[in-house]
């Protein structure tokens, strides 16, 4: 089932160009007869990239809330800053603030497009820096129902695509697109992802797992606009459709361009991490 | 005159808003610029021997202790200047030596572009491997909190952290030295000669006030996270020497002074984790080397569920040997406790809400019967209770192990901890 699709660097240049000069238009202009769905899924990935570019640093606050099958509830507070790269995936800290046992704990990740990320782990109770293995890609996150690749940065080639069709609902019109995980460690076989035609944001994300069945579905609400460009959604909704489960992650205090810097992101900065 | 108080008091009005406003500011630009945080947790222990014990002074078979670790944090400057103060106490309900407390942190920091001072009481730990941290060597242990020596005294320190583009240097002066602690007459886990903690003897003529340096280098070069120190001043592992008092006999404490160079290596490679670590230790009695390596293997989302199964092994040598050899010029060297020594394990992680984790480790020598096996499993209950739940059982028939002193005391002990 795995589309492996490999653009050779000539067809890439002339369909980021195609892209570029489509830009100053609010919405792509597609020819099913001219472009194969491979190469439109891949243009309409790259412009949600592109329009994504430029932010520099962020830092916010996140709340997890984990709802297991019976309705019970139990919170992680988690606080992210992140640093955007040019030439490669973003460098992130994550730190826990709840629940209190992990206090403190935090992860460093530099994420990479072309080989796996490199990740620290710090336990406060023992001082420890510990380098992690990023093989554990499919690992849920602190018992949620998001991965350790759910969290991961999006970059254009971490995935080959398919343009699947137009798909109108819920007063917005989206381009549907499958994206095939190019790292064979992905617990997924396939994504659909809906993006709208209007700001080109994901607004919804299906999850086939390695059995190719739908696991998760992953909805993003209430998108606000930050510095008058960056959209993030203040709330996301991932569903577990094989066991009930489902996790919320509320967004809260993002700010952008606080001028974080590379040195804000190494073993010294994790160790003091709040 | 109606006029004038309304007058007044819309100017009575504007000035109150105004400091409202004035003071509401104030502490706005406090509160985003600094920060005071209380936290910590408070635990209860219960520990049950499963034998009676060896010696008579020595309690029988439960143990209930309580202990406290609160942990207050200021900070100003936008985070860029912080104090932390952690102070930790434990009460022994039967074991008067058991019941002691630490500063185990109590540390400024400043943070810079490419630099950070730290200066204070604080704790460090260098190392990869699990089973045996060797190269771990600026805190003392605190020998009476627990077996394993992963519990740490607070350590006085001036350190100055270079952040490069080819590494992490970091620059100590150890400003006075803390002797480890060891288990008194009643408690439990010890050899049948008391330590004496007042009789203390060391190398230098500073004694206790040696100022002790280190310097280490640490960075990540693509899959491998590297480390290398250079210390010099006063072992943290004393010189336990036998010595008469009156009719009976007591280990007294002796305090060399030592350099030692480490290396700590760890090759993260897909689902495997390659662990080495490798001392030199050179003291005016002996000279050595040591290394502790291994891996650590994961199966991720094992038996096509969210656990991960990971599988450990590590080796110890130690040059010195096992100690009493009759072919070991240096009669005085006591040997090394692991010194040929391979050590099993697992780590079960459920990946649950819970963050339940089971871990079992055996450890034994290859020269000697001695044996250890550990099971800890902890869970978290709620979102402030974890509850952990371990057994040591800890075997040899041979009397030149230290084992062979602890061979009567096999334990489990529930934990329960409250975080707040």
């Amino acid at each position: 089932m795995k589309n492996t699709i490999k653009y050779p660097a000539i067809v890439k240049t002339l369909i980021s160009s195609l892209a570029l000069s489509l830009l100053s238009q609010t919405t792509l202009a597609f020819s099913i007869d001219e472009h194969t769905p491979e190469e439109i899924g891949l243009q309409i990935s790259r412009e949600v990239d592109q329009r994504d570019m430029g932010w520099i640093d962020s830092t916010a606050d996140m709340l997890m809330l984990l709802r297991n099958e019976h309705g019970q509830e139990s919170v992680r507070k988690i606080k992210i800053k992140s640093l955007e790269q040019d030439s490669d995936g973003d460098k992130s800290l994550t730190v826990f603030n709840k629940p209190r046992d992990v206090k403190g704990t935090a992860f460093l990740s530099f994420s990479h497009a072309d080989r796996a990320d490199d990740q620290w782990l710090y336990l406060p109770a023992l001082k420890r820096v510990k380098r992690i293995s990023s093989k554990n890609k499919s690992g849920p996150f602190m018992g949620s129902e998001f991965s350790f690749e759910d969290f991961s940065s999006f970059e254009v080639d971490k995935y080959t695509y398919k343009y699947l069709g137009d798909e109108n609902g819920d007063g917005l019109e989206a381009y549907k697109v499958e994206q095939f995980p190019v790292d064979e460690n992905s617990g997924y076989t396939r994504r659909i992802v809906w993006v709208d035609k209007q700001e080109f944001l994901i607004q919804k994300v299906d999850f086939y797992d390695r059995k190719n069945s739908l696991l998760k579905t992953l909805s993003y609400l209430n998108y606000q606009q930050h510095l008058g460009q960056y959209w993030r959604a203040a709330s996301m909704q991932m569903v577990n459709h094989q066991t009930g489960k489902s996790t919320e992650l509320k967004w809260d205090n993002y700010i952008f361009q606080t001028g974080l810097k590379d040195s804000d992101f190494n073993r010294n900065s994790l160790k003091r991490a709040r | 005159m109606l006029r004038e108080s309304t007058f007044q008091e819309s100017m009575l009005n504007k000035i109150l808003t105004l400091k409202i406003a004035a003071v509401s500011l104030l502490l706005s630009a406090t509160a985003s610029s600094a920060e005071f945080e209380v936290t910590g947790n408070i635990g209860l222990e219960e520990r049950y021997f499963f034998n009676q014990s060896q010696y008579p002074e020595q309690l029988d078979n439960s143990q209930t202790s309580v202990s406290v670790e609160p942990e207050f944090y200021w900070s100003w400057n936008d985070g860029n200047d912080s104090l932390t103060f952690k102070p930790f106490y434990r009460i022994d309900a039967r074991d008067d030596d058991r019941s002691h407390g630490d500063i185990r942190e109590l540390s400024y920091i400043h943070v810079d572009d490419d630099w950070e001072f730290r200066a204070g009481i604080h704790k460090v730990f260098w190392g990869v491997t699990e089973f045996q941290h060797l190269a771990d060597v600026i805190n003392q242990t605190d020998g009476i909190e627990n077996l394993d020596g992963e519990d740490k005294l607070g350590q006085q320190m001036l350190n100055l952290s270079l952040v490069k583009d080819w590494g992490i240097v970091d620059l100590y002066l150890l400003p006075g030295f803390r002797e480890r602690t060891f288990p008194g007459s009643k408690s439990r886990l010890r050899g049948q000669l008391l330590v004496d903690e007042d009789n203390v003897t060391y190398e230098s003529s500073a004694k206790d006030k040696h100022l002790d340096l280190a310097v280490r280098w640490s960075h990540s070069l693509g899959a491998f996270d590297i480390g290398s120190y250079w210390f010099h001043g006063t072992n943290r592992d004393p010189t336990l020497i036998p010595t008469q008092v009156g009719d009976s006999a007591i280990l007294r404490q002796h305090y060399n002074q030592m350099d030692q160079f480490g290396l700590d290596l760890q090759a993260t490679l897909g689902d495997w984790l390659w662990k080495f670590e490798s001392i030199y230790r050179n003291t005016n009695v002996d000279n050595f080397w040591a290394t502790q390596a291994g891996f650590e293997y994961t199966f991720t989302g094992a038996f096509d569920s969210a656990a991960d199964i990971g599988l450990l092994l590590e080796y110890s040598w130690d040059e010195r040997g096992e100690g009493g050899d009759s072919n070991n010029e240096e009669s005085n060297s006591p040997g090394a406790s692991y010194q040929n020594d391979v050590f099993m394990g697992s780590r079960i992680a459920l990946n649950d809400a819970q963050s339940s984790e089971v871990l079992m480790g055996f450890g034994t020598d290859l020269d000697h019967s001695a044996s250890t096996f550990l099971i800890e499993a902890t869970r978290r209950f709620g979102d402030n209770l974890k509850a952990s739940l371990d057994l040591r059982l800890l075997q040899s028939s041979d009397t030149i192990d230290q084992l062979y002193n602890l061979r009567n005391d096999d334990y489990m002990q529930l934990s329960l901890e409250w975080f707040f």
